[in-house]
């Protein structure tokens, strides 16, 4: 599979996972989020970016009740909460907030 | 490691690279074999040991440090090349 | 899944990256992690070299998963005993490791070391205790 972003065609895995994470930019998750009907905001784009930091010092992405925890430490209560995370994304904060941001699928993840 | 000294004879190298790089790492039982080991040149492989966070200053004395060029180097130099997994 | 809480304990025996166990190992404890049981790790043998500091793969072009063991507090996986036996026959000292920490959440969040050093003997001890154990 492969999506279409900025000229580019970025191959995918059978779950809509970016195969080479090093490949991704923000239109990737730009279009991946049209996909998914959803529009990004900059609270979307601070998950995303807190994603990619917690991969580039882990090298994995984390299971939702890690994000969820970690989220909170960093960006305060109000966001480290399931409620906010998965208002932003519905498809579940760590499956679809990984993908848009050229992850794999969340270690943990069941 | 021990197991391939025991067959290493006069005027032989022995190069150790990915988990093999352990055996060049001084303090342990294989270092002082090593030591001993006399007529028989000894090299660790400088990726591996990077890979595996063990600093140069580590390496037994007497074992020189190569980089991948030097591999194939010593590969072709000695006319038999026999991997000990 | 059952209420009752077992005690596991993942065996990590061998070096990191000239075979896949180590890393199949972790992957595994993270996965695992999400059943709530009472999980540690042990490292002996070989597995000690999982925890050496100042790791970096990037000439050898492979993952370097050594930053993921810092990830483990986040997944409540606090327990990681080192054999101090094998430390000592690879002249290793626990200066030689990373320094893996948790913030314990019944303690107001204090951050406290994750890794323990513990004799051959002690070691044994633990592992009478576990209900389940994985080798790796």
């Amino acid at each position: 599979m492969a999506i279409e972003a900025n000229g580019k065609t970025f191959e995918t895995d059978e779950e809509g996972y970016l195969t080479n994470l090093g490949e991704w930019e923000p239109a990737v998750a730009e279009v991946m989020a049209k996909e998914d009907d959803l529009e990004l905001t900059s609270e979307h784009w601070e998950i995303i970016n807190f994603l990619r930091e917690y991969y580039e010092e882990y090298q994995i992405a984390p299971a939702v009740r890690v994000l969820t925890k970690a989220v909170g430490k960093k960006l305060g209560k109000e966001k480290g909460n399931s409620k906010y995370l998965y208002a932003l994304f519905p498809y579940g904060p760590g499956k679809q907030a990984c993908r848009f941001a050229g992850l794999p699928k969340p270690t943990g993840c069941i | 490691m021990d197991s391939c000294l025991g067959y290493a004879k006069q005027g032989s190298a022995v190069l150790m690279y990915e988990d093999g790089i352990y055996g060049a790492i001084k303090g342990t039982a294989i270092a002082d074999k090593i030591a001993a080991a006399s007529g028989v040149s000894f090299y660790v492989l400088g990726p591996d040991l990077k890979a595996r966070g063990v600093a140069e200053d580590k390496v037994v004395d007497g074992i020189e440090i190569v980089d991948y060029a030097k591999f194939v180097a010593l590969s072709a130099e000695n006319d038999k090349v026999q991997a000990w997994v | 899944m059952s209420e009752q809480i077992k005690k596991f304990m993942y065996l990590n025996r061998r070096a990191p990256y000239g075979t896949i166990y180590a890393w199949e190992s972790l992957e595994v404890v993270l996965i695992g992690a999400a059943f709530d049981q009472d999980v540690s790790l042990a490292f002996l043998d070989d597995g000690v070299y999982q925890l050496v500091k100042g790791q970096d793969t990037a000439e050898v072009d492979m993952k370097n998963f050594s930053p993921t063991y810092q990830a483990l507090g986040d997944y409540d996986v606090t327990k990681l005993f080192v054999e101090k036996e094998s430390l000592e026959e690879r002249g290793l000292t626990l200066d030689d490791l990373m320094p893996l920490t948790y913030e314990d959440e019944d303690d107001d969040w204090a951050e406290k070391d994750s890794i323990k050093v513990v004799s051959r003997a002690e070691l044994a001890d633990i592992m009478e205790e576990q209900d389940v154990m994985f080798s790796f």
